[in-house]
């Protein structure tokens, strides 16, 4: 199974196993990730699964569509590296993948 | 001081059947919610998405679903509070007075809380200074124009409400647009008249550039903004504005005691009542085991939540389980001629 890791702003760092087809934002959800409020449930529509991804990842990953950048937007202190958990889609493509959390979601 | 049988807290579409729920029972219910419409989450969020799961309508959006529960409510001729929030709530001998931030006040036996993942609030900018300047320099809204007349504006945001209000503005102040990345979402048509006042000059647009620091002191005067590769420039400004969309916000509801279970609200299945008497919890915002957020879930959470309400609203009264279809009384409360 897939391994993604979530680094709080403090430092704090979990890795945990994720299974295929479920998004970063599921597997933070399902193991109380904290960081991660996911609001809306994974519609696209609150900004709150807002994370940073590594450099060296960013470019590995689907680019994110327009509807996505638009939800960035709104999000807390977005950056280059900001992408939306809830629409990264787990794979062994994707294993190690790791995401810094923001210093909060709203 | 407003008495009703029912206070219900957020009108999305579990707190709109609650309205029909209690009707049909013959109880009185008064909505309050703090955004402009009815709808919650299904107007504000996704009016033109379609929803495939709400039992017997194959297909349909946000809107529609709004305007169908409205429509079902009609009726009961509930009262529907918008742009309010609650701010307090006091118990005395079984009755609960509910106080809003527009200072109304109610008095009921029973809230039903349908508050969805909290009321909608406009996201801020992400500099702690800004706050003491909040409704003097610094808006997150506008309601009124006059105070943005021959002023140095800067406005931030990428979507059509900065980019509308910038080309209001410009027409008399002086506007700064400042955005994180180069691409603004608009209307065709805005993003034309933003080109054309951008080459004559009269809006100055700066991309990508986010809000770093505000001048210390009593007046707001510049701001500096900073660029993804930490290039820093000094904008000489009279009034920020930020158009960053709305986030849902529980706000005081955290304060009433409740039994919370992170964002949630713990209930009972038999009734959805909350750990305090007369305070029911229904849609999204309760929690039980197995609790699932589905729109079709609250609609079964409204019917139970209401009988409870009947008992405590009619304590003299036999509660009597009747059908629709057969029922003279509810037909009566429908207003169905026949």
């Amino acid at each position: 199974m897939p391994k993604i890791t979530y680094i709080e702003q403090n430092g704090n760092s979990k890795t945990i196993e994720v299974d295929n087809g479920l998004t970063v934002m599921e597997g933070a959800v399902q193991n109380n990730i904290p960081g991660i409020d996911a609001d809306c449930g994974g519609g696209m529509a609150c900004a709150t699964c807002h994370v940073y991804v590594e450099d060296s990842w960013l470019n590995k990953l689907p680019k994110a569509e327009d509807a996505e950048q638009d939800m960035i937007d709104m999000a807390y202190k977005p950056n280059k590296n900001s992408r939306l958990s809830c629409q990264i889609v787990v794979s062994d493509e994707i294993d190690g993948l790791t995401v810094t959390t923001p210093e909060k979601q709203t | 001081m407003i008495k009703t049988d029912v206070v219900i807290i957020g009108a999305g579409p579990v707190g709109l059947f609650a309205v029909h729920q209690l009707g049909i029972k013959g109880l009185k219910s008064e909505v309050i919610d703090n955004l402009d419409k009815a709808g919650g989450q299904c107007i504000e969020l996704y009016p033109d998405k379609p929803i495939y799961d709400i039992p017997a309508v194959p297909e349909c959006s946000g809107k529609s679903l709004t305007d169908n529960l409205l429509e079902q409510i009609k009726p009961f001729g509930s009262k529907i509070h918008l742009n309010e929030r609650v701010q307090e709530i006091k118990e005395e001998k079984g009755l609960w007075t509910l106080k809003t931030s527009n200072n109304k006040t109610f008095s009921t036996p029973n809230i039903i809380i349908a508050g969805g993942v909290g009321s909608f609030e406009p996201r801020k900018l992400p500099l702690k200074e800004l706050i003491k300047f909040e409704g003097k320099s610094v808006f997150y809204s506008v309601t009124d124009k006059t105070l943005f007349k021959n002023k140095k504006i800067s406005i931030f945001g990428g979507g059509d409400s900065a980019l509308d209000w910038a080309l209001e503005f410009a027409k008399y102040s002086k506007v700064t647009l400042i955005h994180r990345r180069n691409e603004f979402r608009g209307a065709p048509h805005t993003l034309k008249e933003l080109e054309k006042l951008k080459a004559k000059g009269k809006i100055t647009i700066k991309t990508p550039f986010q809000i770093d620091t505000v001048n210390e002191g009593k007046e707001i005067k510049f701001i500096n903004i900073k660029s993804d590769d930490e290039k820093i420039e000094k904008i000489e400004t009279d009034i920020v504005l930020g158009f960053f969309g709305l986030i849902m916000q529980l706000g005081p509801i955290t304060e009433w005691g409740l039994n919370m279970d992170k964002k949630t609200i713990k209930v009972n299945t038999e009734n959805f009542q909350t750990n305090k008497p007369g305070i029911f919890a229904i849609g999204d915002i309760c929690s039980y085991p197995g609790k699932l957020k589905l729109i079709l879930s609250g609609f079964h959470e409204a019917a139970l939540a209401s009988v409870e309400c009947f008992k405590r609203a009619r304590p003299n009264e036999t509660y009597r389980f009747q059908f629709t279809t057969s029922s003279k009384e509810i037909q009566d409360r429908l207003g169905i001629k026949k």
